[in-house]
């Protein structure tokens, strides 16, 4: 369409260019501009946590407690988690990609509530600004479970004010939900089915039910800490008569499948990028895209795995682990068809498909130990390890780190309108995939043999193993604050992309790269199934080849 | 996209909120006679103070906030928040009543 | 700017009327069942100590009004009627008679809050606000019959704030109303305020036997 126009320099119209003052971003609703403000926020408290990981790990080096006193170290890893957690994996993939490229696939001209997306960034603001206030002023120290009776009688940190952060949080994530949730049913494209979504789409629903139903669970579970604390009264204090088991009840209701509002995103963009760099349709997509709803019920009857050691009955432990075992079979229905899908394609090594491969495998390795954690016997000695922190890593710095890297270099030059450098980004695949395994491999080791998670002493014995982690971590560091500095760079000094610059399929490939502020010209008719890339690549290919080269050079 | 028919501007008659509201009163009525029913049967008591809570927010959602006259979209979302729910309170309470079939050693 | 009910404002990102209309429905249905699960919370732990507490929970009850109770029940159901009524007039474009139900309905809820405060402030003098001046007969009960009051406080607080916010909203719609504001010229702002007060009922259609009417 506009390729031309853009090659020789004149200033078309786009989403970037519609309004440069600082209130025509703070005041957009645009779902385009509020993606870019969350890529700013997302960004921002993920350095944040990456600084807290880098001291636990720095304190870590050395079998005794010398960097911190243990209640600084309590504070570390508690802000670690919550930061990490509540502000940067939950909204990462859905806040940022998701509000970019939602209406875009659906081809619709915004979310069905504008207004309402802004007001989920102000709202995640507020809880981000409120849990960092508690960060500075004394920090929190009950990991970021809040488990009570410490979190409400004894903790004499800022959880209250933390809680609340993330009670805003929570918020903020309901409201994308919502938005997403009515987006896809009530405005799809005409010819636009539900089987010819991009699976992307598909995950990025599934999510939303999620975050809908679970989320307020764990709003008023922790409110009721938040009161317990504050007014002194016994809900969940068994010395006032509560239980506190009833609230990892409430809390892992919501907390387990949290864990796939992390992942189930991720998914949605592996989908997209191994279809378009294998050059072939998703093998069986009904599939892949009936298991991000499996995932997201199914993900609802396991979350009594992370009690099984607290004292909850033995038979609910069996179900429990029985569901747990269940739930595997979706993601691993997943991992197959991906591994299908590049069987004979002709596969693309570019910077998006490292991380799509590194992926796969980091994400079955973290999804096989967490079978061996569903184990009722096996995860009497595993839990509270080492083994179950390398078990989340994989999962949630291996899976969605990667697959948010992924999506965010796919989609970039849809977003910016330029190229990232390719060599470099490959480059930084390649370090942030070895600094990780070293990071986390030897976690599996350091669990396996006894040492707990939380603890900031630790036998001389297990020193060399630490160190490793320290080093892997260092070289994980090196390998993120790269993509900082050359997507930077990539806005002034990037190859022009073109509309399509990978020749994909997908209508966000149909429009302007940047797209124009209502996305398209006029509304897309959609005849045809999704990832046609057999019938049609060679066309595209035609189409898009000067994007493509540039890209290149 | 949308399908069609636009079913909000149904307008539901005043003689049909009012049978409603009748209803309503007539089932609160019932609950707290039972709750006054002479004897103990707790588990009883609780079986119909909780039937009849039911029917009565089945009847508010389905007339009052036109549950029945809307899309089935509408019905699907009204159906999942009371089947999450159900979903969070058989597997809790499985728990809390599964707990004393295994004594454990050293408690109680 | 006095038009026909159909001249509704249409948003850029909506192809029509029918779309846009329906969008809002089901994105108010989608909140509602968040308040579902954000009560529910509530509603389990409640469940889970009811069960655990059965004697216990009966004798606190009873320091509860159950006339008091079933008047407020009867003040909420019937504030759900003529909601009804008020989205009923609203559809058919009636504006006088849509401003006098919503009158209507505001004035039951506030009674209803009325009520509570009276009921809250006999609580007060009785010495049965959880908290250190707690005092509850017999003592040996006096940390269970805590708990009991804790969650009363939790559950029904949380459902007078909700009516509060109904109250604020339909205060503000009945002012837009007033003065013929465009913005609610067709029915959806009504319909979604009758959804939301609905449930708000709906809440309290279980809690009052839960707590009021616990048998022996
Ligand atoms: C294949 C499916 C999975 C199974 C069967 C599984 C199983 C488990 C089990 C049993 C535990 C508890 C270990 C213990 O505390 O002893 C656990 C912990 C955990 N899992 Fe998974 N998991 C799966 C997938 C995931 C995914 C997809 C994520 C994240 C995206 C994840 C994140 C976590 C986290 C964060 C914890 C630790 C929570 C804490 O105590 O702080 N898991 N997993
Ligand atoms: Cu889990």
């Amino acid at each position: 369409m506009s390729v031309a126009v853009a090659k020789h320099g004149e200033v078309k119209h786009n989403y970037l260019n519609a309004g440069d003052t600082v209130l025509s971003w703070l005041l957009t609703t645009d779902h385009k501009r509020i993606a870019v403000l969350y890529l700013v926020s997302v960004t921002l408290f993920f350095a944040v946590g990456g600084l807290l990981a880098l001291l636990i790990r720095l304190e870590l080096l050395t079998p005794q407690g010398d960097l911190m006193t243990s209640e600084n170290y309590n504070r570390v890893f508690t802000m670690h988690g919550v930061v990490m957690i509540f502000l940067f994996l939950i909204p990462a993939i859905p806040a940022v990609l998701g509000n970019f490229l939602v209406p875009l696939m659906v081809g619709a001209r915004d979310l069905a509530f504008p207004r309402l997306n802004l007001a989920s960034w102000y709202v995640y603001m507020a809880g981000g600004l409120i849990a960092t206030w508690a960060m500075v002023n004394g920090g929190v120290d009950t990991g970021w479970t809040f488990y009570p009776p410490y979190s409400s009688s004894y903790s004499t940190s800022q959880v209250t004010l933390t809680i609340i952060g993330a009670f805003l949080i929570g918020f903020s994530s309901i409201f994308t939900g919502i938005n997403f949730i009515v987006t896809i049913h009530k405005m799809r494209a005409p010819g636009l089915t539900w089987f010819r979504l991009p699976l992307f789409i598909w995950a990025h629903y599934a999510t939303s039910v999620i975050i809908v139903l679970g989320t307020p669970v764990v709003a008023i579970t922790l409110l009721l800490v938040a009161v317990e604390r504050v007014f002194r009264l016994g809900i969940f204090d068994p010395a006032l008569g509560g239980d506190p088991i009833l609230f990892q009840h409430l809390f892992w209701f919501y907390s387990h499948p949290a864990v796939y509002i992390m992942i189930l995103p991720a998914m949605g963009v592996i989908s997209e990028v191994v279809a378009c760099f294998s050059r072939k349709r998703v093998f069986g997509y009904h599939f892949v895209a009936f298991s991000s709803v499996a995932i997201a019920v199914i993900g609802f009857l396991v979350w009594g795995h992370h009690m099984f050691t607290t004292g909850q009955s033995v038979y609910a432990g069996m179900v429990f682990s029985l569901l747990s075992f269940l739930v595997a079979v979706p993601s691993a229905v997943k991992v197959f068809n991906w591994t299908a899908t590049m069987y004979k394609g002709h596969i693309e090594f570019r910077a998006p498909m490292l991380y799509v491969m590194g992926f796969l495998g980091l994400f079955v390795i973290g999804g096989l130990t967490g079978l061996f954690l569903a184990s009722l016997a096996t995860d009497i000695h595993l839990q509270d390890t080492y083994f179950v922190v390398a078990h989340f890593h994989y999962i949630m710095v291996g899976g969605t780190i990667f697959g948010y890297l992924a999506g965010l270099h796919f989609w970039w030059p849809k977003m910016t309108g330029r190229m990232y450098p390719e060599g470099i980004a490959k480059l930084a695949a390649l370090i942030i995939f070895a600094g990780f395994n070293l990071t986390f491999l030897p976690q599996f080791v350091l669990g396996y043999l006894g040492m707990p998670r939380r603890y900031h002493w630790y036998p001389e014995e297990w020193q060399m193993l630490h160190v490793m982690s320290s080093a892997g971590a260092a070289l994980l560091g090196i390998g993120y604050i790269l993509p900082v500095f050359y997507l930077l760079w990539s806005l002034r000094n990037g190859a022009l992309a073109g509309p399509n610059p990978w020749g994909a399929t997908g209508l966000e490939w149909k429009t302007d790269s940047p797209p124009i502020t209502h996305n398209f010209e006029e509304t897309p008719i959609v005849t045809e199934e999704p990832y046609a890339y057999e019938n049609h690549h060679q066309q595209e290919e035609v189409a898009s080849g000067t994007g493509a080269s540039t890209a290149e050079a | 996209m949308t399908n069609g028919h636009d079913t909000h501007s149904h307008i539901v008659p005043i003689k049909v909120y009012l049978l409603v509201y009748v209803a309503l009163l007539v089932l609160l009525v019932a609950t707290v006679g039972a709750a006054y029913l002479p004897g103990h049967h707790t588990l009883l008591n609780n079986v119909i103070a909780l039937t009849i809570a039911v029917i009565k927010a089945v009847l508010v959602i389905l007339y009052f906030m036109h549950v029945r006259y809307s899309t089935r979209l509408t019905w699907l979302w009204a159906s999942a928040g009371f089947f999450w729910l159900l979903i969070m309170f058989i597997l809790t309470l499985g728990d809390y009543f599964t707990r004393h079939w295994v004594p454990v050693l050293g408690w109680e | 700017m006095v038009q026909e009910q159909a001249q509704q404002k249409l948003s850029i990102q909506f192809e029509d009327i029918a779309q846009q209309n329906e969008s809002y429905i089901v994105g108010m249905w989608t909140f509602l069942v968040t308040e579902i699960m954000f009560f529910g919370g509530l509603f389990a732990t409640y469940l889970v100590y009811r069960v655990a507490n059965q004697e216990v929970f009966w004798e606190a009850h009873r320091h509860l009004s159950i006339p008091l109770g079933f008047f407020n029940t009867c003040v909420l159901l019937t504030s759900s009627l003529t909601m009804a009524l008020t989205v009923h007039y609203s559809q058919r474009g009636l504006r006088k008679q849509q401003l006098l139900w919503l009158l209507v309905t505001m004035a039951l809820a506030c009674t209803f809050l009325v009520v509570k405060g009276f009921e809250y402030h006999h609580k007060f003098v009785e010495g049965l606000i959880p908290g250190a001046n707690f005092r509850f007969e017999p003592a040996e009960h006096m940390r269970v019959a805590q708990l009991f009051f804790s969650l009363y406080f939790a559950m029904t607080g949380l459902h007078a704030l909700h009516v509060i916010i109904g109250v604020l909203v339909m205060t503000i719609l009945a002012v837009l109303i007033a003065i013929k504001h465009p913005s609610v010229q067709d029915f959806i702002p009504i319909e979604l305020t009758g959804l939301y007060w609905h449930f708000v009922d709906i809440v309290w259609i279980f809690l009052f036997p839960l707590l009021y009417l616990i048998p022996r």
